[in-house]
């Protein structure tokens, strides 16, 4: 079963991953290459960082003043054009499998039968809880945004995430009202408690640009969880029958 | 494989734990890299997507 397991992940991340890689290419990394050109003029100022407070900082991606580990020029990044698209391509593929890994893991944890409409409700509250929740404190972002430091945003969507999951799966699979409550509370706790933001907003990207890139990047993401989804229902009964027949 | 059933409630309770141990860990594993890992070079590649797919990236 391990091995349908890898079979299944691989075959539908990869699918997934190609279809849904074709659709970022067109839809959000043109978003990201026009706002890293606003980016870049924002570079050229020296960053206003005294407008911020001690808990958060301007990080400029790819400007000089970036202060986090791993924005320096002289490191290795992939070529703009063919091979930047191959990366990103990669990237979508490898977290499309893993996303395919996730659904599995859920789905044989809990007993269910995997087939195209299981797989879809899964893929749904996948999305529900590693893409929507999360994009609701942390929006989605383009180079360039000011934001709060990196650790305590990844930290914030992690526990997010596992929180709204928690909650779904409690809500969805108990009666009792009780257990119907604490999922309530463990879908709001995040929001309660807040997402780190950024004492200052120092975008120059314009509003609409960036508006624009929030919807299409949950968009993609929903297609992302839900192409998964699909082609993990629709494989898993294939490679099960045939290992059946061996 | 003694079933030829594609539900997964009739395998034995061990190869269903093994199977979700192992999903568990491509899962983690792999999203780890691609949204969250720190190192250099594993972020400038994965950046376009971590943007894209609303990662927390910078």
């Amino acid at each position: 079963m391990v091995t349908r397991v890898l079979t299944v992940s691989i075959l539908a991340g990869l699918l997934a991953g190609l279809i849904v890689a074709a659709l970022q290419h067109v839809t959000t990394t043109p978003l990201i290459l026009k706002a890293e050109t606003f980016e870049a003029a924002l570079a050229l100022k020296a960053p206003t960082l005294a407008a911020f407070d001690g808990e958060a900082k301007i990080i400029l991606a790819h400007g000089p003043a970036g202060d986090a580990p791993g924005h320096d020029h002289a490191e290795w990044k992939p070529q703009d054009g063919l091979q930047r698209t191959f990366f990103t391509s990669a990237v979508t593929i490898a977290t499309a499998i893993g996303f395919a890994a996730l659904l599995l893991a859920g789905m044989i944890a809990a007993g269910d039968t995997i087939d195209q409409r299981s797989a879809l409700v899964w893929g749904a509250c996948g999305f529900l809880a590693l893409g929507l929740a999360p994009a609701m404190g942390l929006a989605p972002e383009l180079p360039g945004a000011a934001s709060a430091a990196l650790e305590q945003r990844q930290l914030w969507w992690l526990a997010t995430a596992i929180a709204t999951a928690a909650g779904l799966f409690l809500f969805l699979r108990f009666e009792q009202p009780w257990l119907k409550l604490v999922a309530i509370v463990l879908i709001l706790l995040p929001h309660a408690v807040g997402a780190p933001h950024p004492a200052a907003l120092e975008s120059k990207v314009p509003a609409e640009v960036a508006a624009h890139f929030a919807s299409l990047s949950l968009g993609i993401q929903a297609a992302l969880w839900l192409v998964t989804a699909f082609m993990v229902g629709a494989l898993w009964p294939r490679v099960s029958r045939r290992a059946a027949e061996a | 494989m003694n079933t030829g059933s594609v539900s997964t409630p009739t395998l034995s309770v061990s190869e269903r734990v093994k199977a979700v141990a192992a999903a568990l860990v491509i899962g983690v594993a792999l999203i780890y890299t691609t949204g969250f890992a720190a190192s250099t070079n594993v972020h400038n590649a994965a950046h376009d997507t971590r943007h894209g797919l609303a990662f927390p990236c910078h």
